[in-house]
């Protein structure tokens, strides 16, 4: 069973096609002013991160707070400006392009956000929301209107919804604006930092069910981050696990899953209650000690050491690289789980 | 089981008075609380489940409240300010979503415990303020005589919800009522508040009433679940009951539409369409009927009618659904 897994997994990586974006360690410092004499620190909120997302995939990037996933997502689409490591898109680096250069780039990736409402301009109708971005395009009046019309009908809102602002919608229909406008120069990839976390269960099952039939229509690849595993689950291809800053764990979902390698995200999933008071009081569960630490002073070596349950004392001194642990996934962990 | 619950709400509406009309934010609501025992509510954003909390802890300014809450029998709903204000603390106590508004940003946390303390028990500072170490160690704090003298911002947010919870503790109540009290935190995090609140309860006898939207956490912790919707009670059932055989098409709904971690592969999410019903101008008859599948199938009459209420479908199990012959053959 393991071993056919395996060379599948083997076969496709003989063949991959090229990457749609190609991640290299890219790091993200923010300055802060310190203590009375207001010394320069650095924080180092995300730190050597690498991977690739292929075509049409869904990439899952999961961690809890400030471990540095929405940064790492605002820098692939170029919100922000890394201060370290390199973001190609289909093999052009895209990390220093001046902002005339990557505005006709920009079209291929686009981004979708928590909140619907701070995202969309209040005082726009969705007609021109979803118009916006076709008009930097420099298309012609009547073809955005047509497109408009279409993107409406894709997402699920009907025609009648074009004249109307924001604030007449529900949270759920406001994401479909949003993954409306999000949709609408073609991209290639989207970047979705949270998309249904602030939205009730019922509605959440709606925009995730959405966002995979336009991936299976349109060949659309996603960078999904989000901190609900369960979802990121459900959607992802591949995932990533992020830890202050860096990825500890990145994979084909089923391995990362169903066969935990490093402590950390063994840790993280077990943590996740499950909805059946049966399989609750069965499992077995790992309650990590103290909180995640803060990225302006992360512990030497591997930072998830002094919560670690199989910390050593090289955990303590040397951080482990990301290593390939076979069955096609990387685990940063000097001890992985076999 | 023979005597009196610890709680026990009958028929409590709430409703609001506003400029676009009156919100009857929850309708003829009835639940019990037994001792050592943990009743979770869950339902979506408009369900109601938050204004009962408040409702039953006296903490619904400008609200219209009736029906009954009784605590250890003394009846809540109309009883004056200062007997409530009594209860509130010493008898039953609330931990909230959110440490850092529900604590006072100007005193310290052990200043803050000491006061709740002094203000029922009385007694010097100095013993009060021996009580709020204690109760600070006892939610897991670690060093709590230092960390007593710290300011909520000092803490980080799993430790600010320890806070809150010892705060919650230390005029020792018969009954917690916590209203999202892990919404805000980290899963891990989360897994150490819920494990710490399990294990009070099994020291102190503490009933529980864990109001939340996160049907995992209902999983974890509760005993008896109560499902709300549009501001009524959908279904009651016992936990493993509700999971195991949920009979309400709103309960089902919700638990196909979630996307599970135990999930088979390639099991697609069905989602339930729709929104949530507006308050301002609920549907007719039964809230869920306009996204019911039951109803979009078998229509009837009864669903628009009057507002069904909970009834007895199997031992210990009720539900809202005038279907249910049809939901579940």
């Amino acid at each position: 069973m393991t071993t056919s897994v395996a060379s599948a997994v083997d076969a496709t990586g003989a063949d991959e096609p090229s990457p749609l974006l190609s991640v290299r360690d890219l790091g993200m410092t923010f300055p802060v002013r310190s203590g009375l004499l207001g010394r320069r620190l650095g924080v180092k909120a995300v730190d050597g991160v690498t991977f690739d997302v292929r075509p049409g995939e869904t990439l899952g990037l999961v961690g809890e707070s400030g471990c540095g996933k929405s940064t790492t997502g605002r820098m692939l689409v170029r919100l922000l400006d890394p201060t370290a490591g390199t973001v190609a898109f289909r093999g052009e680096d895209i990390t220093r392009l001046p902002q005339g250069r990557l505005r006709p780039l920009r079209s291929k990736f686009q981004m979708i956000f928590q909140d619907p409402f701070a995202s969309l301009n209040p005082r726009q109708t969705v007609q021109q929301i979803i118009a916006a971005p076709l008009r930097a395009q420099g298309l012609a009046a009547e073809a955005i209107r047509r497109e408009v019309r279409d993107l409406v009908h894709l997402v699920g809102l009907a025609p009648e919804h074009l004249e109307r602002y924001p604030h007449q919608f529900s949270g759920g229909q406001a994401q479909r604006i949003g993954i409306a406008r999000a949709l609408a120069t073609r991209p290639e990839l989207v970047v979705a930092d949270e998309p249904v976390s602030a939205l009730d269960v019922s509605i959440q099952a709606q925009i995730v069910g959405l966002m995979e039939r336009l991936q299976r229509e349109l060949g659309v690849a996603y960078v999904f981050i989000a901190h609900d595993l369960a979802v990121v689950k459900h959607i992802s291809h591949r995932v990533a696990v992020m830890y202050l800053g860096r990825i500890v764990e990145i994979g084909e979902k089923h391995q990362v899953y169903d066969r935990p390698a490093h402590p950390y995200t063994k840790a993280l999933l077990s943590a996740v209650p499950l909805p059946d008071p049966a399989a609750e009081r069965a499992r077995e569960r790992i309650v990590l000690l103290g909180d995640p630490p803060s990225p302006a002073s992360p512990p030497p070596g591997c930072t998830f050491h002094p919560r670690c349950p199989k910390a050593q004392a090289i955990c303590r001194d040397v951080a482990p690289p990301l290593t390939p642990n076979g069955l096609g996934r990387e685990v940063a962990c000097h001890f992985p789980e076999s | 089981m023979t005597g009196q619950p610890l709680l026990a709400v009958h028929d409590l509406s709430v409703h609001f008075a506003t400029a676009e009309g009156t919100v009857h934010a929850v309708k003829g609501v009835d639940f019990t609380v037994e001792a050592g025992r943990t009743l979770g509510i869950v339902g979506e954003s408009g369900s109601g489940k938050s204004v009962t909390s408040l409702a039953v802890m006296g903490l619904h300014r400008g609200a219209t409240v009736t029906g009954s809450a009784k605590l250890h029998g003394r009846e809540l709903i109309g009883a004056p300010e200062e007997e409530i204000r009594r209860l509130r603390g010493r008898t039953m106590a609330m931990v909230f979503q959110d440490a850092l508004t529900a604590l006072h940003p100007y005193f310290t946390i052990g200043d803050q415990i000491a006061e709740a303390y002094r203000e029922h028990h009385g007694g010097s500072r100095k013993r009060a303020r021996a009580r709020a170490v204690d109760v600070l160690g006892d939610v897991g704090i670690p060093e709590p005589a230092r960390r007593a003298d710290e300011y909520p911002h000092q803490f980080s947010g799993g430790m600010r919800q320890r806070a809150m919870i010892a705060l919650a503790l230390s005029c020792e109540p018969d009954l917690i009522i916590a209203d999202e009290p892990t919404t805000a935190l980290d899963v891990t995090v989360q897994a150490q508040v819920l494990e710490l609140l399990m294990k009070l309860q099994q020291d102190r006898g503490l009933g529980i009433v864990m109001i939340t939207h996160d049907l995992g956490v209902i999983a974890r912790v509760a005993d008896e679940v109560l499902v709300m919707y549009g501001g009524s009670a959908a279904e009651q059932a016992p936990a493993d009951t509700l999971f195991a055989a949920p009979r309400h098409p709103y309960t089902r709904g919700l638990l196909d539409s979630l996307p599970r971690l135990d999930a088979a592969d390639g099991a697609a999410l069905r989602s339930i369409p729709g929104t949530p019903p507006s308050l301002l101008t609920p549907p007719a008859g039964c809230a869920f009927h306009p996204r019911c599948p039951v109803y979009a199938a078998a229509g009837d009459p009864r669903c628009t009618g009057d507002r069904p209420a909970l009834r007895q479908v199997a031992d210990g199990h009720r539900s809202a659904c005038v279907l249910d012959e049809v939901t579940t053959a």
